[in-house]
Order: C-alpha cells, then structure tokens, then sequence
C-alpha cells in the first residue's frame, strides 16, 4: 500500500466533514427548532466526549489517577478559575495519584 | 489592520489551553507511530494533513493490524462525521460576509477542541482572525508535539507521560463546568449525552463492536431533546 496516497485520503475524508456545513450553510437561515438543537450541540458532544472517555485517559486500569485529576478540574472549573490552570491542575492532580500508587 | 492582528492573537490568547492539551497527545502519537515503525515522514505528513487525533491513532493502529486501505479510509471518514454538526453549528456564528474561500480556511482548523472554545465564546458573532487565531496556536502545538514525539520524546518518564493524557478531557470540564453551573438545559443536555454514550460505549464493549458512532449518536440525541423540551433554545442555554 502506498502510505503517501493513505494520508491523502484520509486527509480528504477528514476534511469534507469540516469544510462542507461551513461553506454551503453560508446565508442559510435555519428554523427555530433546528438553531436551538445547535445551540445544544456543544455541550452535548462535551459530555459525550468527556464520559466515559476521561476515565481511560491515564492508560488502561489506571483510573483512580484519572478521577483524581478530573476531580482538580472540577473544582477548579467551579472556581471559575483560567483554563489554562483547569488543564495543568488537572493533570498535577493525576501525577500525584501516579505517584503514590508508584505506577 | 490593527483590529484584525488584535482580535487574531485574542484567538491565540483563547487557543492556548486548547494548545497545552496537544502536546502530550501529539507527543504519544509521535512515540507510538515510531514504535510501530511508521516511516517518520509519513507521520509528520498526518499531522500536516489530516491533523485529527483519533484518525491519526486509529490510522496507525489499523494499518499495523493489516487493515486494507479502503477501511482505514472508511473509519476515518465515520470518525469524523461528528465534524459535521460542528462545523454546521459554527457556520451559524460566522457572519454571512465570510467568503467561501475564509471558510474553507477556517474549516481545516476545526477540531473538537477548537470548536468547544470556539462556539463556546460570549460574543453571538466570531471574528474570522479570531478563529484563525484559536486554530493557529492549536495547529501549531499539534504538528511541534507530533515531532517531539517522533525525535525526543522516549526518554521522558512513563509517570509524566500517562500523567498528561488527561489534558484534553481536564479542558473539555473546564469549558463545560462553568455553563452547567448557570443553565439547568446545559446539565440535562450534557449529562444525558454522558449516559447515552456510556451505555454505547458499555454495549460494545460486551458484544464487541465497534463505538464508531457512539459520540455522534449521544451528541445527536440530547441535543434533540434539549431543543424539543427548551425550546427557547440558545437563550436559555
């Protein structure tokens, strides 16, 4: 198989899902029923992607570091605080678990 | 002129969790594409081209588990149709002066990640620099991870390595966290596409097939219902 001609084509089938809406749904005014699902889409596919996908996110069987760090995030995100500190408390909170569970 | 540079490094401002997230994404798909042997450019090329975590991993996969070239292109094709509802959203918040060409732009850039940051902004219209800065920064650390992977990154420790896979999925609670603290819509939405993908996501893993579908359907469906039950729709949410 020829790799070159592989990632072309995946490129492809990755970027017509992308581009297609952005470029045809141009000038077009939805109804109301449709542009209130819209709203709704970014939270629901956060919740889709955030559960149960963040309980493999520190390797397979490791999932107390895992719920620790989502944990941090949580709070941290309850606090409003900056994005940027929900990510790396995030990640310290499951370094620690790492560590005292000597991974 | 200076408004436009203004609002593109806001998008970079915006971008930078999105940004920190990928490196230690792109870093293990670096170390793991080189330690199946994938030839280094064509690494590079996926970062470059394809730029979509999941495809790129399950690209790599497939293709060491002997997978034809027609079902490694099929399950990319599948993996990524969730783009199309957020691109079909995004579109809403583009004003409509936006040339064609500014969109197809703008579209490469679009990721999960990206688009969460992206929508999820106050402002009902976005700016087009404001968005090329977002998938800018992004773009840039995911192609900088991926080579940090391919050349350095084997000697770093495996405790900090599995560490950072929660980068993403810690982002994805800090932009979600703070909207279910303000709208009651926002946490049945959310909690009910957590449900309905766990349970996809349980099932096929007892009848073993594959939960291709699984994000689409679940973000598909609450939403659904979210508008059908809330219908004043985004001013509520």
């Amino acid at each position: 198989m020829n790799l070159t001609y592989l990632v072309l084509a995946m490129a492809v089938v990755t970027y017509i899902p992308r581009m297609l809406p952005l470029v045809l749904l141009q000038n077009v005014c939805l109804p109301r029923y449709i542009k209130s699902f819209m709203g709704f889409i970014p939270y629901a596919a956060l919740g889709a992607l955030i559960f149960p996908g963040a309980l493999h996110s520190t390797g397979a069987g490791n999932f107390e570091s895992a719920i620790a760090g989502c944990i941090v995030s949580i709070l941290l995100a309850w606090w409003e605080m900056n994005l940027i500190f929900v990510v790396v408390g995030g990640i310290a909170g499951a370094f620690i678990v790492n560590i005292l569970l000597k991974i | 002129m200076f408004k436009n540079r203004l609002k593109f490094f806001q998008g970079v401002k915006a971008g930078l969790p999105v940004a920190l997230g990928y490196i230690p994404i792109a870093v293990a798909f670096g170390l793991l594409s080189k330690s199946l042997d994938i030839p280094v450019y064509i690494s590079v090329l996926m970062s470059l081209l394809i730029y979509a975590g999941a495809s790129q991993f399950i690209g790599v996969n497939l293709l060491v588990l002997g997978a034809s070239f027609g079902e490694i292109v099929i399950t990319t094709f599948l993996l990524n149709l969730r783009h199309f509802l957020m691109t079909a959203t995004l579109s809403q918040r583009l004003d409509g002066e936006v040339s064609k060409k500014w969109r197809s732009l703008l579209s490469f850039g679009v990721t999960d990640e990206t688009f969460a940051v992206s929508v999820l902004q106050k402002e009902e219209e976005l700016s087009k620099y404001f968005i090329l800065g977002i998938n800018t920064v992004a773009f840039v650390s995911w192609n900088v991870g991926t080579w940090l992977g391919l050349f350095f990154a084997a000697s770093l420790p495996e405790v900090i390595k599995v560490s950072m896979g929660i980068a993403l999925y810690a982002m994805f609670i800090g932009l979600l966290i703070p909207h279910i603290k303000k709208s009651k819509p926002v946490v049945v939405v959310s909690l009910l596409a957590m449900v309905i993908n766990s349970l996809m996501y349980w099932a096929s893993m007892l009848w073993g097939f594959s939960n291709g579908w699984g994000i689409i359907i679940a973000t598909i469906a609450s939403a659904a219902v979210g508008a059908s039950f809330y219908s004043e729709g985004k001013e509520q949410v």
